[in-house]
């Protein structure tokens, strides 16, 4: 019973959706007041549906309900209620579900957290939100229902996939989703926006701190993903460049090029269509994302079932939604750049390149995640471009960021002293090369891009604390740092130690594979490793050997680790679960490979100095966003914005004045 | 205003490709591939082992016994799907298995098989992809049945399924066998 009611709530959010959508922009366009009021009390509505959706669900994980067919495949008597949690989204159809539910959160904070916006912005704004609500409402119910039943029920189910059974997964989808769906507000904005023809730089303020949240927690649910392969896997790896990263990596590329280019919208009136342009592309890669992981036309290679129904589906839905803005774009796009002038050593400059180099980042990993594809279209076999090809272009794309990126805050806007910026970060520069030089004189070993890694990581780095110092020494107290400054410092001084982590542990890392004997000692990084045994263990779901291995250093004991590998009852799958002992400078990872002779076991172990500084970026740079995002002058321009023009706006060099309520021009 | 149509002229191809994509995935079952091979010696070939790189594998010292060689590589995420049916469902079979390490480092391919287990009873490396070209290998997994006589049998693109297993793989291995009861009869 309960799960048709989830069917049945599932329906009747999608007929809601379909309100949301088409009233309050028809009464938008036509200035009807009625149909406008219709938008917030449809998004309420849908919302409470999907929620009903997805507790019918989630009950049925927790009741075992093994004769709904998702359930069944999922969870099994033996997993744990947690994971029985996580399982709901554990597979395509649940985690369909899960978008639909993060998008439905997101439309009920813009609605309720927009009662200072003009009504027709909100009106379209909402409606464009349900559109898209609708289309993936329409793909669960036709293509994916997660509540078809499996009559007669089963006594058991399969299992939820091994590898999704940890801590990582409950946490990692729905961070994820969040910052993707998030790029629907700021997509929905700029739709609302042709739409509506009102082209100023309001929308773009209005935009921008929930573009800021929405990348926030797209940085996170990544940096979860990293964190969660790197432990999960066994491989010590923390970024593979796989389709499905990509399609998580290409919105937030864009993402991060989208939020610098309205800052530039909003302060400066210039990048006006490009900023409309970034924020249909943030989505629509995120759209892509989708597609690309569901659709079976890139994974297929890794044999997942998959259904060629779906594939068109959200292929016509990306059509439909992607093509429909773009068109809309060509024809009300400003026909005229605005904006003010700037000269070629500005802020503005530096901003163009930042856009320049992410989006050129986003087009190339789009290009080989693609690849086979075009190999398969132009005839030249299905070949996939690796490791390498991503690695080497991204650090290619970044070098000149990295390099510029500490310049971005101490240039003005329009034009800059580039002397005086000079002169300020000099220090940054000297202690960039000092500490290069210091570094390979204690490490001589040391490849030629660590110490890239730690000159770039110092110059960006001491370069925004610079600049931090700069503005406690000469702003008066209490206007040093507004939010939206103080979220960019952190999250730059987040990039910094993001680059220090991935080129120290990218060029310092100790991995071998040992065969140890039991009670034997071997000496790896500097550290004593010393193999006590393999026992038996007892999972609530598995059976596993573990593995015990004291860590010292002269003679200090640092660590005992326990690394298993575990045999699933479910599915009968193996699962490696390494051990790790972790820390700020370095991570001490243990896996346990095959049983050899006498008791005698291959043992992989890995010494990597500064990998935790990698996640420690993004956490940096989440924070960045969040702090951005708070900033009171997002929220206080919309009485402005009817009352005047805001004086570091120019919207009086705009055709169109930022008024509420216009419709269409 | 034709600038502004370039974003989309871009999109639109860019959904052509995909649902190029879709059509090629719907019309060439990956699986299902009928190969050349099917009835033909197999190609011959001469390999590296894993373990003891020094010594070599050809297909002539396999003549004799019907054996199955795996296609797999340490790279490839659906070689680890499959291992458990390797391990669990074929190995039992009785079949001699051989692994076939495909444009992989010997130094991964090792450190799989320790990670997951050793279903092969022999483990040979292709580590440049020649002799993946010479069988028409186009994807990881992929096996080959071959018989006695060193003719290929049956080929399976794609992981193998308990279903396949069942209706596929283990006729065409009786069959083998009841040839080979027959011939030895006599």
């Amino acid at each position: 019973m309960i799960p048709e009611l989830g069917q049945f709530a599932l329906i009747l959010a999608l007929l809601l959706a379909a309100a949301q959508c088409v009233l309050p922009i028809l009464g938008a366009s036509r200035g009807n007041a009625a149909l406008i009021a219709v938008a917030r009390p449809a998004v309420a509505g849908q919302a409470v549906f999907v929620v009903l959706a997805f507790g019918a669900l989630t009950y049925a994980f927790l009741q075992q309900d093994f004769s709904v067919a998702y359930v069944a495949q999922n969870s099994n008597l033996a997993l744990p209620w947690y994971y029985r949690f996580s399982a709901v989204w554990g597979a395509h159809e649940g985690s369909l579900l899960l978008w639909i539910l993060i998008l439905n959160l997101w439309s009920v904070a813009v609605a309720a957290c927009s009662r200072h916006l003009p009504d027709a912005v909100i009106a379209r704004v909402l409606g464009v939100l349900g559109f898209i609500a609708f289309g993936f409402l329409l793909f669960t119910i036709l293509t994916s229902n997660p509540f078809a039943r499996h009559l007669p029920g089963l006594a058991d189910g399969a299992d939820l996939n091994p590898i999704l059974q940890d801590p990582g997964l409950i946490m990692h989808p729905p961070m994820l989703y969040t910052g993707y769906v998030g790029f629907s507000v700021a997509f929905a904005f700029a739709i609302a926006a042709l739409l509506g023809g009102e082209l100023d730089v309001a929308w773009v303020r209005w935009a921008r701190p929930w573009t800021n949240v929405a990348w926030a927690f797209l940085t996170f649910g990544i940096a979860l993903g990293s964190w969660w392969a790197y432990y999960v896997l066994g491989w010590g790896g923390w970024w593979f460049w796989d389709p499905v990263e990509n399609a998580s990596f290409m919105p937030w590329l864009v993402g991060t090029a989208l939020i610098h280019s309205q800052a530039v919208t909003e302060k400066r009136g210039s990048f006006r269509a490009w900023t409309l342009l970034l924020s249909i592309f943030a989505f629509s890669l995120s759209l892509l994302g989708t597609f690309l992981v569901r659709s079976g036309v890139l994974t297929s290679v890794h044999a997942f079932a998959s259904d060629p129904k779906r594939g068109l589906f959200i292929l016509a839905f990306l059509g439909a939604v992607v093509g429909g803005s773009l068109l809309i774009y060509a024809i009300r796009a400003p026909k005229v750049a605005g904006g003010k002038p700037f000269k070629f050593l500005s802020r503005d400059t530096l901003l163009l390149v930042n856009n320049l180099m992410f989006a050129c980042a986003a087009a190339m990993v789009l290009l080989g995640t693609l690849y086979p594809l075009i190999g398969d279209a132009i005839g030249a076999g299905r070949i996939s471009v690796g490791p390498p090809y991503f690695g080497f272009m991204f650090a290619l794309l970044m070098l000149p960021v990295a390099c510029l990126v500490p310049f971005g805050p101490f240039f003005r806007w329009a034009s800059a002293d580039w002397r005086a910026a000079w002169r300020a970060l000099r220090p940054a520069l000297i202690l960039a090369v000092v500490a290069a030089a210091a570094a390979k004189w204690m490490v001589p070993s040391l490849p030629l891009r660590g110490l890239v890694g730690v000159a770039t990581a110092l110059w960006v780095g001491a370069g925004i604390i610079l600049y931090a110092l700069m503005r406690w020494r000469s702003a008066p107290r209490g206007r040093r740092f507004t939010p939206e400054m103080f979220g960019m410092i952190l999250a730059h001084f987040g990039f910094a130690i993001f680059v220090a982590g991935v080129m120290i542990t990218e060029a310092s890392s100790v991995e071998s594979d040992l065969r140890f004997a039991r009670d034997e000692t071997k000496t790896i990084g500097g550290l004593d490793f010393r193999f006590r045994g393999v026992e038996h263990a007892q999972g609530p779901n598995y059976q596993a050997d573990q593995g015990t291995i004291e860590v010292s250093r002269d003679g200090r004991p640092i660590a005992t680790l326990s690394p298993q590998k575990r045999q699933y009852v479910g599915g009968g799958m193996a699962q490696t679960k390494s051990d790790i002992d972790p820390g700020l400078f370095r991570d001490v990872y243990v896996a346990l490979g095959e049983p050899l002779q006498d008791g005698a076991w291959s043992v992989r172990v890995y010494v990597k100095p500064f990998v935790r500084w990698i996640w420690l970026g993004g956490l940096f740079m989440m924070f960045g966003g969040f702090t951005a995002a708070a900033d009171r002058r997002f929220r206080a321009v919309a009485e402005r914005a009817g009352i005047g023009a805001d004086a570091s706006t120019p919207e009086q060099h705009h055709p169109h004045p930022t008024l509420p309520l216009k419709g269409r021009a | 205003m034709i600038h502004r149509l370039i974003p989309l002229g871009v999109f639109i191809a860019l959904v052509g490709l995909l649902g190029f994509g879709i059509w090629w995935n719907t019309h060439h079952e990956m699986t299902e591939v009928p190969s050349p091979l099917i009835g033909k010696p197999a190609p011959e070939f001469t390999l590296p082992l894993l373990y003891e790189a020094d010594k070599t594998l050809s297909g002539k010292e396999l003549l004799g016994t019907p054996y199955l060689l795996n296609v797999f590589g340490s790279w490839c995420p659906t070689c680890q799907y499959e291992h458990p049916i390797l391990t669990g469902q074929i190995k039992p079979l009785g079949i001699k298995l051989i692994g076939l390490d495909w444009k992989d480092e010997p130094a991964d391919a090792k450190r799989w098989i320790e990670q997951f287990g050793n279903p092969y009873d022999v483990v040979i490396t292709d580590r440049d992809g020649r002799a993946g070209i010479d069988f028409g290998v186009y994807m990881a997994p992929e096996t080959f049945l071959v018989d006695a006589q060193g003719v290929v049998r049956y080929k399976r693109i794609g992981m193998f399924t308990p279903e396949n297993i069942r209706d596929e793989l283990l006729p065409k291995i009786k069959e083998l066998t009841g040839n080979n009861a027959k011939k030895g009869s006599p």
